[in-house]
Formats: C-alpha cells, sequence, structure tokens
C-alpha cells in the first residue's frame, strides 16, 4: 500500500485511495465502478451530471464522487437506497430526452441505463433541435446531446480552440450558434472524441461518395474494425493515432496517449486519411510517350502503363546513361521529409553508393536548413534541445516566425495549456497569428527585421546586467565579439528598423532573461530569409547568455514542419553530411562510412536543392530520381524549377499521384502512402517512433523501401534487406545517437527519445544540460548584423509578399488536396490583405486578385485579414491553381542555402 | 494568421466597441459591465457587437455569446433576426403579481401597446408591496394597470425615479461613520467587534443563516489577499426588504460594510446588484463614490451590476458573474471562504446582514439578542406581501408567529380574504397552511414542516387562492431559472413543471424526482425547487386529484 494513500470506508469495506485519487477512480479501481457521464479521464472533472453521486456519511446532500477526494476514515455509499435513486434518476431524466433512435450505438448514457437497470423514462421528452449537418467531418445531433459540457472542456480546456460554448441555460453553441460548418471551428475532433453519445459524430471521410448520399457515422461504420496503432502523416509534432481498418479502408482515426500528443490530434491527423483512396493514387507504373512535351499540365494520357521490371529497368537504364554520358556529378536525387528513416537512409545511400556523388537533398533544405546550419555551427546539434512539452515547465515561451495553431496545431495545444496555467507567452511575428490572442506582448514587428529586433533585446540583456555570467563563462565562447555587436545595436537605433519601440524591446528582454525557465520555438519566419542563419544565430545567442538552456523548460525548438524532418536529416539526405551530421569532406567520417557500405565515397560536398534545380536549368545535372517530394511545387521561382526538372534528360519520379513533378517525369514508379508502410519516424522532439501498414496498397503500387531496393540493384548494388527492421538495424550502426534503439525495442515501446546510446539508456529528451556537443564542448556565440531582404518593395512592386501554410493544408498539397474532408474546409487559394488595403484597392473579401512579382504571376481570392501589417499580403503555396511559388524569389541564405520564401516584392494588377 | 474561419468584424462595430471601452484596458471580469454598456446604447448586442467586443478583450466568440445569452436581460440578435423594439415592459409575473392579477394585465398590455413595445413577463421585480408591478424601460409603475403603463410609455417615462434617502452628509450629521472611524482609529480592536456579532447572535439575513461573526472569524484566518462581495441580488419571489433599507439609509449597510472590510483586512470589495434596481444603481454609485472620497484609504470599492439571474443570488454563483461569466455555482468544497472570488478567499454577505452591524455594536449584543419572541433572538426584517392589509417590510421580533405579524404588524388580512396558507421564505421555502401559522417564525424553526425562513419573504394566500397554482407559478419560475448546470435542476424543474401541469399529478414520480432534486442539486436553487410541490402534498391535498 502506498504510504500516503487513504484509508476510507466504501460500501462497507475498508479501501485505499492513491493521493488524489477521486472517490469515482478509487471506487473503479477496487472494483466497484459509479455511473458516470460527464467525468472523463483526461478532462477537469466538471461534476455537473450527477449521476455519479454517493452518500457520505454526514453530509446532508449526495455528492458527485468524479470531485470528491476521499478524507480519512470517511464512510462512502455509492450503492446505498439513496444514492442509487439519484443515480438512476439523473439517468432517467437524460435517457427521457433522448432521440428515439440513439445517436451512437455504443452510447455512454445507454450502457449506464443499462447496467442500472433504467426502465422506459417516464417523463416527457423536450423539444429536439434539428440536426446540424454543415461541417464535412462531422455531424452535430443536439438531440442526443446530454449537458454534459464534455466538449466543451475538450474544445476549450484541452485544445484551446474556444469554438465550443455553453449558451443560454444549457445549450451547445459555436461561436454565435452558428451551423458548426460556418463556425470558427478548426475541426480538431476533439469534441467528437469526447462525446458520450454521439451528439457530436465523427463521418467517414470518403472522397468517393456521391454529393447525394447520406454521410456514414464513423462511430458506427468501426466497429468491429482491425485497429493499428500507428502514426499520424503529417507535421513534424508526431501524433500517435490508431486507424480503424474495414475492407482497406481507414474509417476511423483517434488519438494515442503518445509522448507528444496525449490523445490530441487534429483535423489533419483526425479526418485526412481518405487520400490512401481517392482515385487519383497512381497504382502502375508509367513511362512517358514519346514525343510528348514536359509539362507541369501532363495528365496520364502523356504516359503508358509498364510492368515494374520494364519501368525500374527503363528508370535505372536513363540514369546509368546519364551517368556514363556526364559523369556521377550530373545525377541528383531528392529524398523526402515525408518518408520513413528507413527511407531516407536508404534512398541517402542509394544515391552516394549508386551514383556516386553526394547530390542528394530533401525539403527540410527549404524549411530549416539555415536554423540547422546556425545550430551546428553554435551548439553542435541540429536537433531541438528540449521536447515541446517541456511548455509545461516554461515560465516564458518566445514563438517567433512561427504559427504552431496552423501548422504544429497539437503543439500549440500544449503551449495554450501552458499559459492558461500561468506561462508567459511572447509572439514575435509580423503577423497577428491565432497564437497572438494568447500572447502577453505580440511584438508585430517590421518583416525582415528579426536580427534587429533581436540584436537590441541582447543589446538590453547586456547592458541592463540581465546576463548570466556564470553560464557564458563555463558553457561558452566568442561572447566578446558577440557582445561588442550588439552594443551598437540599442533599443533606441533598432526601434525604428524593427518597428516595435524600445520600452517594448526592454520589457521583452528583461521578461525572457530573468525569467526561471525560458523556452524559444521558431519556424519559417526565421529560416526563409536571405539572413535566415543570421536570424536562428541571434536566437541560440540568446539562449546562451541569460542560460535558457540545458534544462527543463528553457532551450531551443525549431518547429520541424513534416513528419519526419528531423530524422531524414538525421539519415543523411544532406548533400554535405552523412548520417548523424558527419561531414562528407571529413576523412574520417568518410571513411567510417566507406567501411561500413563497402564503397569509396565522394569527398565533394554535393548540391543543395535550390543549386540543383539551378544545375539542371544549365545542363549540369541531367538526371534526377525524385522520391515523394514535389520540386514543382515547392520549390522558388516554378518557371525556373519547372523549366529545370523539364530540361532533364532522365526524371525518375516516385509518388502517390501524379504531381506536378511526376507530370514532368520519363518515369513514375506508383508508391504507397503513410498507412500503406511500416516505418521509423523521427518528430520535432527527436523521439523516434513507429507507424505501422493499417493498408494494402492499391492496384500495383508498391512499398517505397522494395522500389528503393529494386532501383539499386539495377544500379549494380547488391542490397538485400528483409524489410525496414534490417535496414534500421544498419542505421544503428552507422549512427551513435540511435544506437540504443533496437528495432525491437522500438516495436515494443512505439517511442524512444535519442540521445540513446545504449540499450539501457531511456533516452534523453532534454539535451545540453552539461555539455554542448561541439569540439571544445562550449557554445558558439556568432555576431550578426541587420541585413535586409534581397528584393525590396519599390515603387514599381509596392507590396511584400509571404507566403506559409493553412491549418487544413500541408506542404504542396499533394496529399491534403485530394482528401474530401481538408479539401472542402480550405477548397481555394486565397491572397490574404489587410482589409483597408484592400478597401483601398477597391475591391472586397472574396474578390479575385492578381498579384504578380518579378517572376511571375498568380490569381486567387481576396481575404482580409486584419493581422497583416498594412502593405504585407499572403499566399499559403498549397494551391496547384495559384501557385504561390511562382512568385518567390529563389535568391539563398549564403550558409543554409535556404531560399527567401518570406520576403519578395509584389504588386496587386 | 488569425483563424480564417473566424468571420471579420464590421469597421462600425469595431469602433462602436473601442468608444465603449472610453481607452480602458478591457479586463475580462468587466465582460457583463461591457455587454451592458453595448445593449444600453444599441438596445441589444449584436453578432457583429459581440465579435468586435471578443477581439478588443482578445477572448473567443464563444466565451463572450454564452455569457451574454446567460443572462435574461441581454437581447443578443443574431445575423437576419429582427432586433427588439426599443423599449421593453416587464411585467412581473411571480407569485404575488400573479395573485394581484398579472396574468390579466400581461394579455391587455400586449394588446393594448402593440408591436412598437416589446412586452416580458419576468420575475420578481422585488416590489411584492405594491403589486402588481410593470417596469417600463427602468421605471417601476406600482398597483400597474394598463392606463398606468400606457401613461409612463406614452410620456416616455422610461426612468427610475430616485429614492429620497439619507445622504452621505445626513448619515454623518446622525452620528454615521463615528464607529467606522473609531474602528480605524484603533479605538475598537477587531476582537471585540467579531465577539459583539457572535455574541448577538447575527446570522446571515441572505437566507442561508450562517453565522456573521463566525463567518468573519474564518476569512481572516485566511491567506491574504483576502476579498469581499456583498450580495444584493435579491431576487427570491416576494423579498424586497434589500431594496427596502438601501431606499432610506444605504450608508448604514455601507458603513457595515468597511466595517467588516476593517475586521477582515480585506484588499478589495465587490458590491453585486441586481439589475432590475436601477434606481438604487444610481445611489449607490453616488454614494460610494461619495465614500471613495471620504475613505481614501478604504480598500477599492466595485459596483457590479447584474444581468437578470436569479441563480446569482446563489454566493458561488454571484463570484463567477463578478468575474465576468456566467452564473453558475461552484461545487463545494472548496467553500468560497477559502476559495472564492479569483481564487481567493472572499468574505460574502447580503447586504442586509452588513446593514445590521453598526446598530448591533453600538447598542450591544444583549439588546439584539434581546428582540426575540417565542424563545428566539433577534429581529427579522418580514417581506410580507399577498392578501394582507399592511404589506411591507415589517420589522419584527425573530420567532414572531405568521398569525401574530399579520395582526400586528401588517393590519389583518384584506378585508374579504381569509388565511389559507403562506410562503414562509420565497418561492423556495416551501407553502405552509393557515393551521400552521402559530408557528414561531425563524431560522431552523420550520425544518420539521419541510420549509425554511430563508430571506423572510412571506407571501400570504387567502382561500381565494391555490396552493397548487402558486406551486406550479414556483416551479415554472425554478425552472426558468435554473442555471443549466446539473441535471437533476435543469432537467429535474423542467420535467416537474410539465407534471404539475397535469390535470392529475402522478404524485409517486414527483416524489422519486423531488428527492433526486433535493439530494442531487449542485445549489439551493435545485434542492429547494421541489419545496413548494412537496407542501403542497403535503398540507394541500385536496387540491391535488393525483393519478
Amino acid at each position: 500500500m502506498n504510504r500516503d494513500s487513504i484509508r476510507f470506508n466504501l460500501d462497507g469495506r475498508d479501501v485505499d485511495a492513491l493521493p488524489g485519487e477521486t472517490i469515482l477512480q478509487a471506487a473503479q479501481r477496487h472494483g466497484s465502478p459509479i455511473p458516470h457521464l460527464c467525468y472523463k479521464e483526461g478532462l477537469r472533472a466538471d461534476g455537473n451530471c450527477r449521476a455519479c453521486v454517493v452518500e457520505i456519511a454526514g453530509e446532508r446532500a449526495l455528492a458527485p464522487s468524479c470531485c470528491r477526494v476521499p478524507a480519512e476514515g470517511m464512510k462512502v455509499q455509492t450503492k446505498s437506497e439513496r444514492a442509487i435513486t439519484s443515480q438512476k434518476m439523473v439517468l432517467e431524466l437524460l435517457q427521457s430526452d433522448m432521440p428515439e433512435q440513439a445517436a451512437r450505438a455504443d452510447s455512454e448514457l445507454d450502457f449506464w441505463a443499462r447496467k442500472m437497470n433504467v426502465g422506459a423514462p417516464r417523463f416527457v421528452r423536450r423539444d429536439e433541435p434539428a440536426p446540424d449537418n454543415s461541417h464535412p467531418a462531422m455531424a452535430v445531433r443536439l438531440d442526443a446531446c446530454i449537458q454534459c459540457t464534455r466538449c466543451v472542456r475538450a474544445c476549450r480546456e484541452v485544445q484551446g480552440n474556444d469554438v465550443i460554448g455553453y449558451a443560454e441555460r444549457g445549450a451547445i453553441v459555436f461561436d454565435f450558434a452558428d451551423p458548426m460548418g460556418e463556425s470558427s471551428c478548426v475541426a480538431c475532433g476533439e469534441c467528437v472524441a469526447a462525446c458520450p453519445t454521439g451528439a457530436l459524430l465523427p463521418v467517414v471521410a470518403n472522397n468517393q461518395r456521391p454529393p447525394e448520399t447520406p454521410r456514414r457515422d464513423a462511430v458506427a461504420a468501426a466497429q468491429g474494425a482491425t485497429e493499428v496503432k500507428s502514426l499520424c502523416p503529417y507535421c513534424g509534432v508526431g501524433c500517435q493515432v490508431t486507424y480503424n481498418v474495414v475492407d482497406n479502408r481507414i474509417v476511423r482515426v483517434d488519438g494515442r496517449d503518445g509522448p507528444a500528443n496525449h490523445n490530441r490530434l487534429c483535423v489533419k491527423g483526425r479526418f485526412g486519411y481518405d487520400y490512401a483512396s481517392n482515385p487519383a493514387r497512381l497504382t502502375q507504373p508509367l513511362i512517358r510517350r514519346p514525343g510528348t512535351k514536359k509539362s507541369v499540365t501532363n495528365t496520364l494520357a502523356d504516359f503508358r502503363e509498364a510492368s515494374w521490371d520494364e519501368a525500374l529497368d527503363f528508370a535505372a537504364q536513363g540514369l546509368l546513361r546519364v551517368m556514363k554520358e556526364h559523369g556521377k556529378g550530373a545525377l541528383a536525387g531528392f529524398g523526402s521529409a515525408k518518408g520513413s528513416n528507413e527511407e531516407a537512409y536508404l534512398f541517402q545511400k542509394l544515391v552516394r553508393t549508386g551514383f556516386g556523388t553526394n547530390n542528394v537533398d530533401h525539403c527540410t533544405r527549404l524549411c530549416h536548413a539555415s536554423s540547422v546550419a546556425a545550430l551546428l555551427e553554435g551548439i553542435g546539434s541540429g536537433a531541438v534541445s528540449n521536447p515541446v512539452s517541456d511548455v509545461k515547465y516554461a515560465d516564458v515561451i518566445i514563438v517567433i516566425g512561427a504559427n504552431p495553431t496552423g501548422n504544429h496545431p497539437v503543439a500549440a495545444t500544449f503551449m495554450k495549456n501552458a499559459i492558461e496555467r500561468g506561462a508567459k507567452l511572447i509572439v514575435m511575428d509580423p503577423r497577428a497569428t491565432e497564437l497572438a490572442r494568447y500572447a502577453i506582448h505580440h511584438l508585430k514587428f517590421r518583416s525582415d527585421t528579426d536580427v534587429a529586433l533581436l540584436n537590441a533585446i541582447a543589446n538590453v540583456i547586456v547592458t541592463e546586467g540581465l546576463t548570466n555570467e556564470p553560464f557564458i563563462a563555463a558553457r561558452t565562447e566568442g561572447f566578446e565579439a558577440f557582445r561588442d555587436n550588439v552594443l551598437q545595436c540599442t533599443p533606441e537605433k533598432m526601434a525604428p528598423i524593427c518597428g516595435i519601440d524600445a520600452a517594448t524591446i526592454r520589457t521583452v528582454a528583461h521578461l525572457y532573461a530573468t525569467s526561471p525557465a525560458a523556452m524559444i520555438f521558431w519556424g519559417m519566419g526565421i529560416s526563409q530569409h536571405v539572413h535566415g542563419t543570421d536570424n536562428a544565430r541571434c536566437l541560440i545567442a540568446l539562449a546562451m547568455m541569460t542560460g535558457q538552456i540545458g534544462r527543463p523548460g528553457t532551450g531551443l525548438h525549431p518547429l520541424r514542419g513534416q513528419n519526419n524532418v528531423q530524422g531524414a536529416s538525421d539519415a543523411g539526405l544532406i548533400p554535405m553530411m552523412l548520417p548523424d551530421y558527419g561531414r562528407v569532406n571529413n576523412d574520417a567520417v568518410r571513411h567510417r562510412f566507406e567501411r561500413l557500405w563497402g564503397v569509396t565515397l565522394d569527398p565533394k560536398p554535393g548540391l543543395t536543392v535550390v543549386e540543383v534545380i539551378d544545375a539542371a536549368c544549365e545542363g549540369k545535372v541531367r538526371g534526377m530520381y525524385v522520391m515523394g517530394e514535389n520540386p514543382a511545387m515547392s520549390d522558388p521561382d516554378l518557371n525556373h524549377a519547372r523549366h529545370g526538372l523539364a530540361a532533364l534528360e532522365h526524371l525518375v519520379v516516385q509518388d502517390i499521384f501524379l504531381t506536378e513533378t511526376a507530370a514532368l517525369a520519363d518515369v513514375i514508379l506508383p508508391a504507397s502512402v503513410f498507412a500503406e508502410k511500416t516505418g521509423s519516424f523521427t518528430n520535432t522532439d527527436r523521439t523516434v517512433q513507429i507507424g505501422r501498414a493499417a493498408l494494402t496498397p492499391p492496384g500495383d503500387a508498391r512499398q517505397d523501401l522494395w522500389i528503393v531496393q529494386e532501383l539499386a540493384r539495377r544500379l549494380g548494388l547488391n542490397w538485400d534487406y528483409a524489410g525496414p527492421g534490417a535496414v534500421f538495424e544498419e542505421m544503428r550502426q552507422a549512427m551513435p545517437s540511435i544506437a540504443g534503439i533496437s528495432w525491437e525495442r522500438l516495436a515494443r515501446e512505439d517511442a524512444v527519445t535519442y540521445p540513446c546510446e545504449t540499450e539501457q539508456s531511456p533516452g534523453e529528451p532534454v539535451i545540453f544540460q552539461d555539455v554542448f556537443p561541439t569540439e571544445s564542448g562550449r557554445g558558439r556565440f556568432v555576431p550578426a548584423q541587420f541585413t535586409a531582404a534581397a528584393e525590396l518593395p519599390d515603387k514599381e512592386y509596392p507590396l511584400v509578399l509571404i507566403t506559409g501554410r493553412v491549418l487544413e493544408h500541408w506542404h504542396t498539397g499533394a496529399m491534403t488536396r485530394r482528401s474530401a474532408v481538408l479539401d472542402a474546409l480550405e477548397p481555394e487559394a486565397h491572397i490574404d490583405i489587410h482589409p483597408e488595403d484592400l478597401a483601398a484597392l477597391g475591391r472586397k473579401a472574396g474578390d479575385l486578385l492578381t498579384l504578380e512579382t518579378r517572376r511571375g504571376k498568380v490569381t486567387a481570392r481576396a481575404r482580409p485579414d486584419i493581422g497583416l501589417a498594412r502593405g504585407t499580403v499572403f499566399m499559403p503555396f498549397c494551391y496547384v491553381e495559384a501557385a504561390a511559388n511562382l512568385l518567390t524569389n529563389p535568391v539563398l541564405d549564403p550558409v543554409g542555402k535556404i531560399p527567401e520564401f518570406k520576403y519578395c516584392a509584389a504588386r496587386i494588377a | 494568421m488569425t483563424n480564417p474561419r473566424v468571420k471579420s468584424v464590421s469597421v462600425a462595430a469595431r469602433a462602436a466597441v473601442a468608444e465603449l471601452l472610453i481607452g480602458e484596458m478591457p479586463r475580462r471580469d468587466l465582460l457583463i459591465e461591457y455587454l451592458h454598456r453595448l445593449q444600453d446604447r444599441y438596445g441589444h448586442l449584436t453578432t457583429d457587437h459581440l465579435a468586435a467586443l471578443a477581439e478588443a478583450m482578445k477572448l473567443s466568440r464563444a466565451e463572450v455569446y454564452e455569457v451574454a445569452t446567460f443572462y435574461h436581460h441581454f437581447d443578443v440578435v443574431r445575423d437576419g433576426e429582427t432586433p427588439p423594439p426599443p423599449l421593453t415592459v416587464r411585467v412581473c409575473d411571480s407569485i404575488t403579481c400573479e395573485l394581484a392579477g398579472a396574468k390579466e394585465l400581461l394579455e391587455t398590455l400586449r394588446i393594448a401597446l402593440g408591436d412598437k413595445v416589446r412586452v416580458q413577463a419576468v420575475p420578481c421585480v422585488g416590489r411584492c408591496e405594491v403589486a402588481p408591478v410593470a417596469v417600463v424601460g427602468w421605471n417601476p409603475i406600482t398597483h400597474a394597470d394598463a392606463t398606468k403603463v400606457q401613461q409612463a410609455v406614452a410620456n416616455n417615462e422610461t426612468d427610475a425615479p430616485l429614492p429620497d434617502y439619507l445622504d452621505m452628509s445626513a448619515y454623518r450629521a446622525a452620528g454615521g461613520y463615528r464607529l467606522l472611524d473609531d474602528c480605524i482609529s484603533g479605538k475598537r480592536d477587531v476582537e471585540n467587534i467579531i465577539a459583539t456579532l457572535e455574541n448577538a447572535g447575527l446570522r446571515g439575513l441572505g437566507g442561508a443563516g450562517f453565522p456573521a461573526g463566525r463567518k468573519w472569524r474564518i476569512v481572516r484566518g485566511q491567506a491574504a489577499p483576502r476579498l469581499m462581495a456583498v450580495n444584493i441580488d435579491e431576487g427570491e419571489p416576494g423579498t424586497f426588504k434589500d431594496r427596502y433599507y438601501l431606499e432610506r439609509d444605504p450608508h448604514r449597510f455601507l458603513e457595515g460594510m468597511l466595517i467588516a472590510a476593517w475586521a477582515v483586512d480585506i484588499d478589495r470589495i465587490y458590491v453585486y446588484l441586481r439589475d432590475e434596481y436601477a434606481a438604487l444603481r444610481v445611489v449607490l454609485a453616488r454614494e460610494l463614490a461619495a465614500l471613495r472620497m471620504a475613505y481614501p484609504a478604504a480598500p477599492p470599492m466595485e459596483l457590479r451590476r447584474g444581468a437578470g439571474a436569479y441563480v446569482c443570488g446563489e454566493e458561488s454563483a454571484m463570484i463567477e458573474s463578478i468575474e465576468g461569466k456566467r452564473g453558475q455555482p461552484r461545487l463545494r468544497p472548496p467553500y468560497v471562504a477559502e476559495v472564492g472570488l479569483f481564487g481567493r478567499p472572499t468574505l460574502e454577505h447580503n447586504m442586509e446582514t452588513l446593514y445590521w452591524v453598526r446598530e448591533i455594536v453600538e447598542r450591544g449584543a444583549e439588546w439584539f439578542a434581546a428582540q426575540g419572541r417565542n424563545g428566539r433572538k433577534g429581529l427579522r426584517s418580514f417581506s410580507v406581501s399577498g392578501r394582507v392589509a399592511k404589506p411591507g417590510v415589517h420589522l419584527a421580533p425573530a420567532g414572531i408567529t405568521l398569525r401574530e405579524l399579520i395582526a400586528e404588524y401588517c393590519g389583518g388580512m384584506l378585508p374579504g380574504h381569509e388565511l389559507y396558507g403562506y410562503f414562509p421564505g420565497g418561492a423556495s421555502g416551501g407553502i405552509l397552511p393557515a393551521s400552521l401559522a402559530d408557528v414561531p417564525l425563524d431560522f431552523d424553526t420550520l425544518n420539521q414542516y419541510g420549509s425554511f425562513i430563508g430571506s423572510a419573504a412571506i407571501m400570504v394566500l387567502s382561500e381565494k387562492d391555490s396552493a397548487r397554482d402558486a406551486a406550479l407559478n414556483a416551479m415554472r419560475f425554478f425552472a426558468h431559472e435554473s442555471c443549466g448546470k446539473c441535471t437533476p435542476c435543469r432537467v429535474g424543474t423542467a420535467k416537474a413543471s410539465a407534471l404539475m401541469e397535469a390535470p392529475a399529478w402522478n404524485v409517486p414520480l414527483l416524489k422519486e424526482l423531488s428527492q433526486t432534486m433535493m439530494d442531487a442539486s449542485i445549489c439551493g436553487l435545485g434542492q429547494a425547487a421541489p419545496n413548494p410541490l412537496l407542501t403542497v402534498l403535503q398540507y394541500f391535498p385536496q387540491e391535488v386529484k393525483s393519478k
């Protein structure tokens, strides 16, 4: 028995309650469950339904057992006549208002009513509200509502979305009692997961459902489904999910209690899975018909079906021909951050050992290359220092250049929880993101002036004696040069540049520096600039000069965009680095891999994503293998990128749909979606997790790992990996950081955080506690000077264009635009603009605007956003019909080689 | 970006909200105040205004909407809906007014005033001694008839006339605030004051009867900062004593309040006044301002305005309301004295309890304790209404019987009426028969009869009245006023009303339901709601045909 446990009397027998345990929980543990409806594990107990009332000796009224903790010696009767009478009466009262046909078969109310032998209700039914089917993913049937407010607590206290309210004297509403589909609901689905009766129900996402047929209730559809424990295929948060599969279809997705999500999901993770069964899936290998002109508008008619042998031979021979005619450097490969660690590892190994070049890269280049460059230079590791969940220990949270509610929605929920608990949020962003509503300070600084703002904060920390001298002395180097540099950058001098007044800069500097624990999160608002590396350097310096790193609730967290950005980089999908970040031009590192792989490796760093495209335009790269990437949408200055891809002599594309990139291919290899594969994935927290196959690929589509291996064999590599486990075991040998994670352990534990060098190690969520993994063991300050973007607004192009993402769509939209629910929620391209700018143009919301830069123009609908600065417009890049990257500037950060997606000059025609 | 699914706010609404905030940094706890400003200014709340307010306060729309729609005095007009007419006439249809013909008045006015004026049936407006009452805008028309109301409407007499009360200087001139001054200057010590209240036996006069001195002691023992909340949300049907005293001598209460704040070392005081008392709102705002001038070192005092919710008379619901939220009672434990307003230990008092502090301390505990009758101690302010000759607030010895009270204070029954029964403690205290007219009226004396004295609101029924109708009126009132949080009350009051409307009552089911409402409801509203129904079954069985 626990020393702190409480002894009390439950229905005549003495039992113990654990510390903090309620009567309801204790009774349940002792095998004597009490009926309950409004109580649900994981939600704050509210005690409103009163189905769980019990009799406590000496108390006048009955007490809700879900809210009461037993006291020593307390006498509790859960089954006295008085208690039972009320328990049953409550159930009967609620039953009397239920519709004749239960909203869901497994209603918790029905369950308890049956169990407690509640007969047919003796009361007259209330007037029932009409059903609301306005939302594509969820059905609202308030006739089945018991007002338990589980949905309200789920929406507000768990997810922090604040859409559901409890209005009047007991009405569940969305916003202003709007239909759910017209409300501000972000469709995280936490409410449908919380609802005990089916008043809020998920419907089966099905992009093949004819419009007039009724929607299927996903709860009913999932009865008897096969449950597969896996992961969400989308962002870097790394939510664990359960796929409910019937007839090779996912009919429902539930969150699991993973370390990064604790049962929570967002709209993509819960409802965005039917792209797998989209009829547009590629199911046969395809070879380009001779004589067709390469264009992103090519269709399946421009290709012919081929057998796998023919297609693979064709693919390999084309690559070998280029190699023979133009040398190894004429080949390049783009892997993907959406694939597994094993796929990434084999892909880079194929390029390095099969092509014989380091021309291998992937889309991380486009999102965090500059962050990683700065982190490697400053603290010796490109990964996060602390997991997102550390916000629960943080007193101050800075979010700069990131929009977590849109792009890392589940991570954002934990931030909102932390703020609710009392942590102070500082948002630094030229846009008022949704999180800005929760911020104690929102620094809406002028786009592009990050360094000026951050140097000014550093200046205050230095000049007002807020530095952590012992930390600087013991753990860092290069502070003097850094200090000398920021001494020039007084808040008064920087204020006119960044647009934030000196007083606010001072307040924020004090808050961050003097907080017991402060954490910094950033996203692509920091990284996607020509000065992206400098931006990140400033953030690293802030953490080091204040000692806000190496402890729980502190540190640096660049939020990773895709589900396996971290893992793909770790696995070596980087032109200058081998797995685990050993540089290719470091002889010792290279020799180690040469021994492991039994080949000689090219010591010359390869080309990065944008450099490969440039080389393709120049005819220097002539053959490419692209696995699951879509550079014809994701690269800057798409006309240029598409031209480069089209100019290739031989382009092999492995993908699930005829993407814009696949449309330019010579041969297309139909691959598998996330849910069709087993593999490991590393999330933004450095947690390696296992995704398990739930579906069989359609037609003759194949697993990516199989395709890579078959192609490798045809390139002369003698590979024979039995499956992802075999690949992972080889990775462990190559990568000390994960040496302690065996495939068997991963399958058993589902999630292990690296560094984890031995099998006994539990993994380290918080790193840099004693030392930085640099050569000297010290963190390095690198001064940064404010420099402007490459292309500033002028008379001709007076606006600033920022690109980014929206909640419902992911990356280039290849998956999400083919998912019924997600595309229904955000179906078309839009140009976000300040309402006053829009009015000044004489236009209104929903009007078509043509946005133009020196590189191209697109037309999309105007969407007013008061959160934008005047003179700034924003476009998501996921819409092929108005591809924002036709407009973006391909100029690169000199260190990270990342393009400046976040800033270019534009005009509205 | 900001959530693109949030529909945009109009420029006009944003400007309107900015104007009403008059440059203030919006405070979450003032949400209801801001809603009042909008409602007062525009006559209703549009969703556009609510959206602009949510934006300015950094609240979600649902948070604003759920608060706005909780309170009956806010009229939320959603897109496409017709706003109510600019003028509303509220006709009280609670028990006493119903006895006085409120139903007929309502019907007449609905026809007579047409659709240019909204005629609304509302629960007790706290003027039962002059029933029936109709309130034109904020102007209460006493002994209302259609002509008087129509006249007020026609003359646009919509403001509440101010009472002729004792103001600061007059109160001071009559010896007021000397006791407070003595406390502040150290001539009185806290222990002495608290002991006096304890010895006097002063109990909470909102209805629960918790000993006042002990409450001060408990809260004083809690960690600082400690807060104080004064409950003037006098909404129990039949009750009007708080209004009565405030209309005459508000400073007697305010002095008591500051003595309590001094004794318990309070950091901040919130005075919560029901919205129906529009004139008193002006009086209190004025006199609190005078008080702040006179006592700059006193803790900050905020006057808060209810918005039409009986349940906010429940102490924890009132606290939620002061925090700017829906007035839903909290679960206890923890008790308000430990975790109350904004999570702080809170001294919560009914106005009248504080009103007596000065007199008890000045005249001594023995004086007060000696006032009782029939073995009881102290004085009670009875709000008497219904079929008596002289209704009104009658200050009488605690423990007086109804028969004595009617005879000695109320000038007997109304001519032509014979005593049939009475509510001894507002709608929630149940109905006692004439045969129990000789029972002492005080805390604890009525429990054995399935009743309680509560706020001492006596509504007298005669043989011309029906106890069953009065019980149904009460149950409908509870159903209307249930906050909607817990099942036994939210669903129970609605189902009970429906059962009580049937010609023949399903008595076993009503009793079973009542048991659950009393046992399992969160707060006193649901727990006491069955009292009228149960006492009808017990004392007036002849009125009920049972199934």
